[in-house]
């Protein structure tokens, strides 16, 4: 085994857990994962069926870590030992075609984490030094500026300033004790920066302090999505440690899918105990308000509109009802599309691979069916796609695709259709 | 000793004692790998979310059907086909009483094996087909689930001609299948009858914790 396939295997093994393990055992190989993902269904290739995609950590699970493998292996009956090739050939099966959306999880009958697997089997090519470029550039910003898009304070400064000139509300950089500590996704600071002024209006209505640290601003975690624990654990180390310098009480995990269950629930894991504070979305934090009665809803928007599910937000984060909620609060015209909450189909270009220039034919492959989903409704004018990856995926892809229809997020709507004080 | 006796009694006992022990030395063998403790703040409960995802993922998502529908017919066709016929023929029953358990239930009635072989093997027959016909699952197959399909077939279509019980030379064969079932299955692919509890609830668990809608 060269020493890059040993360096793979030897991590597959580390990550490999009762759980992965559990997986391997109950695969029946029956593909029904293939009818669930995006890139199966949008390309009819079938190596993108998800459960082939886990098959090098699978091989070494079987080869040297199963039960009873000693006796197949004295038997000849264990998978041969995995090779460099073999990595290589499947780097893009595990970076480019593969979000993390989960939605194969619901279709397999033996309930197998297929997207959590690949997010430890990334690990081990991470030890490999074996990461597609694109991503490999967002690692190294982020490893520099904390931003996988080298955003910096600078930048998110004059960001604020605009802000605070459309709404007139100032933002507190730095405030120390403040209820709520607010991290945003790169996306949104430099792609759609009024959210940052839809929080200055909610949260002044609702009569809570919040600020901005200097030190950690961004929610990205680009570990997570590569495969590093190790820069998983600095990201999120950074946010910890200006949380509770700024003793706040909570931390707002922004519109931004993977970032929340990256703190929200890989986080404490990560450093190895449970956080002085309390980790919320966004979401959740405006639903919570609005049931309080605390940012009551004005004059709904009329626009015929539906939800995009996010899938870390959603499938996988449990905020299902939440974002409906606010919704039908929000507009007057809400209609869900087929399959819509846990099993609606991804953007795309969740997990890394919109960062990941190679896969750039395939995500957008990927966006055309969740366009003709949406599409299918018939007469949408706008789409709430409460994740500024997702919502940036969808702009890209309505571009190239010359569909027409307004983006937005959440949080923006909620503040735009607020009940005047 | 007959043929018969020697796959009724010492090899059959051996068949059985391979399975039980290899079996539950896998099972154990996995859930001693272990799970790192969850240090995040629990929104739901994992014990509860480890039996809702074993059964909810008894249950097919109409979402999926109008693509899997012929795994779902195949499968549940199989499986509640095999279930009816190991548990229900009258045959299976004398031997469960005689040799292991030492307790009775009613038997299926002819029409009723019929029945429940017919489905078994319409399942066993389409899930295999499909094996081979579709290219997802033949890219993704292996030897093992091959030997798994044929033996399990081998094993269903010997019994059905034991059925009888006309020839002992029937019975004998039937009885040597289900004894090389037995000694194959805690290192193949038919674990997952036993592991699937498992990873549905591991993914349930982690689901429940975290308030995940299943």
């Amino acid at each position: 085994m060269s020493a890059v396939a040993k360096k793979a295997v030897d991590k597959f093994l580390e990550v490999i857990d009762a759980d992965v393990a559990a997986f391997a055992e109950s695969c029946v190989h029956c593909g029904e994962c293939a009818e669930a993902c995006h890139f199966y269904i949008a390309t009819k290739d079938p190596k993108y069926t998800p459960t082939y995609k886990l098959f090098p950590l699978v091989k070494a699970y079987k080869r040297h870590k199963a039960p009873l493998s000693g006796i197949k292996k004295m038997l000849g009956l264990v998978p041969a030992e995995v090779t460099e090739e073999e990595l290589r050939e499947w780097e893009p099966l595990v970076y480019d075609s593969c979000t993390m959306c989960g939605r194969c999880t619901l279709v397999c009958p033996m309930g197998i984490d297929i997207a959590g697997t690949i997010r430890k089997m990334r690990e081990g090519y991470v030890a490999a030094e074996i990461v597609p470029e694109g991503l490999m550039a967002a690692a190294v910003n982020a490893e520099r500026t904390g931003s996988p898009m080298g955003v910096t304070l600078k930048a998110l400064s004059a960001q604020i300033k605009h802000q605070e000139d459309e709404t007139g509300i100032p933002v507190e950089i730095d405030k120390k004790g403040a209820d709520y500590m607010a991290l945003l996704s790169s996306m949104e600071i430099m792609g759609f920066p009024e959210i940052i002024g839809a929080y200055s209006k909610l949260f002044k209505q609702a009569g809570l302090t919040w600020t901005i640290s200097s030190k950690a601003f961004e929610a990205t975690n680009v570990g997570v999505q590569i495969g590093s624990g190790k820069m998983a654990k600095m990201l999120v180390q950074r946010v910890v440690d200006a949380a509770e310098e700024l003793e706040v009480k909570h931390v707002i995990s922004p519109e931004c899918g993977h970032a929340y269950g990256a703190l929200r629930w890989a986080g404490p894991n990560m450093i190895g105990r449970e956080f002085s504070f309390k980790v919320v979305h966004i979401i959740e934090l405006l639903d919570q308000l609005r049931s309080e009665g605390r940012i009551p809803a004005g004059d709904k928007d009329t626009r015929r509109m539906t939800l995009h599910d996010p899938c870390q937000i959603i499938r996988r984060g449990g905020l299902l009802a939440e974002p409906r909620r606010l919704l039908d609060d929000s507009c007057s015209d809400f209609v869900e599309m087929e399959g819509a909450g846990i099993a609606n189909l991804c953007c795309g270009g969740g997990g890394g691979v919109s960062a990941n220039p190679r896969a750039e034919e395939l995500q957008l492959a990927a966006f055309a069916q969740k366009l003709k989903q949406i599409n299918d409704i018939g007469g949408v004018e706008a789409v709430v796609v409460p994740c500024a990856n997702c919502r940036t995926v969808f702009e890209d892809g309505l571009d190239e695709l010359e569909a027409d229809f307004e983006v937005i997020g959440l949080g923006e709507l909620v503040a735009e259709t607020l009940a005047a004080k | 000793m007959s043929f018969l006796k020697f796959v009724e009694e010492p090899l059959f006992y051996f068949a059985a004692a391979v399975f039980l022990i290899g079996a539950l030395w896998r099972v154990i063998g996995i859930i001693r790998i272990g799970r790192k403790p969850d240090l995040a703040p629990a929104k739901g409960s994992g014990t509860a979310g480890f039996i809702a995802g074993n059964l909810r993922h008894f249950v097919p998502r109409n979402i999926f059907a109008k693509r899997t529908w012929i795994h779902i017919i195949g499968g549940y066709g199989f499986h509640f086909g095999l279930f009816a016929l190991l548990l229900f023929a009258a045959p299976h029953i004398k031997f469960f009483d005689e040799r292991i358990l030492g307790i009775s239930w009613p038997a299926l009635p002819r029409w009723g094996f019929i029945i429940a072989a017919q489905f078994a093997f319409a399942g066993l027959i389409m899930l295999w087909v499909r094996r081979f016909s579709d290219p997802v699952m033949r890219l993704i197959a292996d030897w093992d689930d091959h030997i798994s399909s044929w033996l399990t077939f081998l094993v269903m279509l010997t019994g059905c001609l034991a059925l009888q019980e006309s020839h002992d030379i029937l019975k004998a064969i039937h009885m040597l299948f289900v004894d090389v079932w037995l000694i194959y299955f805690p290192f193949s692919r038919l674990m997952h009858a036993v592991t699937f509890f498992l990873s549905r609830g591991y993914t349930g668990a982690t689901y429940g914790r975290k308030g995940m809608t299943l």
